[in-house]
């Protein structure tokens, strides 16, 4: 079914966080204002991309990270045209030119940089296509996605959104049953360190702020951060006492509530 | 005369009120009024207060929908439709995206006002540009506990699944509070 809308509507951390929780494959196209891109995942996890028509090559990329020199990148682009960039990474690597640690180094750094570039995009459609893989002729990455997405929440600058969120700060936060997160793989920042340290279902965010000093803003930006890598979830705090349910029959013994409900079940499967 | 209520909530243009007429057996009492705002302008009325359906049980006992008004301007309904509510359904429409995020808000909402259960409707399901559920589920951070289920309001199969699904956990919930 289709995945497609509005980036003003629907953000790219939202986005990512989708396909990061889906564990989907495929390609998500992105057109802004004034130049597309696209990101290509599999399984979850960001594959390969590219930013308009920049180039995207591997020569490029390695000659853009400093690892290879102004030379070398000319000779490349004139006689390995007919290589792809797999065939040219095991070249470079046999001939000793970088190493395999380097390659890969530098690939994640451009496809992170990219990715942080598109955070800038407030508006512009996107679509995701399931049919469209990663490319083949790629040296293909399986960079996790929770990391872009602290770092794209920590790029939110709309306070408005966050309130938006988060609108009110009564509410807790709980480790989602995730085995596959591990929050010590995570790259956090000392604050989103110091929240982690209070997560627990009976403090409050409000509680979490005030005793770590900080403010309504920062404390929905780092709460929203970890929602959305996956770390966490919203709770509601556990109360003392908890209150009465009153369901919507008044004056009816629970035993006749039941026998009332089976009716209307009863009379709607007979409409 | 026992009645009891049912409310039908959701984002503006959601299908409430196609879901409510589709099985009400009397003609809805709906206050629908012109759109005169030309963001709100993709359709040509909007609830302004509730919509209003019957179903008759039997002699003793009436179902009434209400549906609440889409647009938050009108959101001083809301409490007031939710008082005694036996359940209630957020309708969304999936191939909106732009109004998941004012969904899950009003499905808070609605939480806060009163614990009773629900079901989350992905109405327009008919449609190709509708979003698939597991999306949506993700979209909307539903709970893989909280039911949410593919619905066309036209149809009035689909509206009684979704209808009875949320009397089944009506039920549940009773039959628990019973024992």
């Amino acid at each position: 079914m289709a995945l497609r809308g509005n980036l003003k509507d629907f953000g790219l951390n939202q986005l990512l966080n989708l396909i990061h929780l889906a564990k989907k494959t495929g390609t998500l196209f992105l057109e802004g204002p004034r130049t597309k891109a696209w990101l290509a995942f599999r399984e979850g996890k960001l594959a390969y991309g590219q930013y308009g028509d920049e180039d995207n090559s591997l020569a490029a990329i390695l000659y853009n990270a400093r690892k290879l020199n102004a030379h070398q990148f000319r000779l490349i682009k004139e006689r390995g045209n007919s290589m792809n960039d797999k065939e040219l990474g095991l070249l470079l690597v046999n001939a000793g030119y970088v190493s395999q640690q380097e390659v890969l180094a530098s690939l994640q750094e451009y496809m992170l940089n990219l990715v942080k570039r598109l955070y800038t995009w407030l508006e512009g459609s996107f679509h995701f296509d399931s049919e469209r893989l990663p490319p083949n002729d790629k040296i293909n990455l399986r960079l996790n996605l929770e990391n872009l997405l602290l770092e794209g929440a920590r790029q939110l600058k709309e306070i408005e959104q966050l309130q938006d969120e988060i609108p009110s700060l009564d509410i807790a936060l709980k480790f989602r049953e995730r085995p596959e997160t591990n929050v010590r793989n995570l790259r956090l920042s000392k604050e989103e360190w110091q929240v982690v340290s209070f997560i627990n279902p009976k403090n409050t965010l409000k509680q979490i702020a005030q005793a770590l000093r900080m403010n309504e803003t920062e404390i929905r930006r780092v709460a929203y951060g970890l929602v959305q890598a996956g770390v966490v979830e919203f709770v509601r705090p556990e109360r003392p006492i908890p209150q009465p349910v009153t369901l919507g029959i008044p004056n009816a013994t629970p035993q006749e509530q039941v026998s009332l409900v089976r009716k209307i079940i009863q009379r709607i499967r007979s409409l | 005369m026992r009645t009891v209520k049912m409310v039908v909530t959701g984002p503006f243009n959601a299908g409430k009120t196609q879901f409510i007429k589709t099985v009400s057996e009397i003609d809805v009492v709906s206050t629908e009024r012109k759109i005169t705002r030309e963001s709100e302008r993709v359709k040509e009325t909007t609830t302004v207060a509730m919509d209003f359906g019957r179903i008759t049980v039997d002699e003793d006992v009436v179902l009434y929908l209400f549906g609440t008004p889409g647009q938050r301007r009108f959101d001083f309904m809301w409490e007031i439709l939710s008082e005694g509510m036996l359940g209630f359904i957020v309708m969304v429409d999936s191939c909106r995206p732009e109004t998941f995020r004012e969904a899950r808000s009003i499905l808070e909402t609605f939480r806060a006002y009163a614990p009773t259960p629900y079901v989350v409707a992905a109405n327009k399901q008919d449609l190709k540009e509708a979003w698939s559920l597991e999306d949506m589920r993700i979209a909307l951070r539903l709970n893989s506990t909280v039911k949410l289920l593919p619905c066309v309001a036209t149809d009035k199969e689909s509206v009684k699944t979704v209808l009875l699904e949320l009397l089944y956990l009506v039920l549940e919930e009773m039959e628990k509070r019973a024992t």
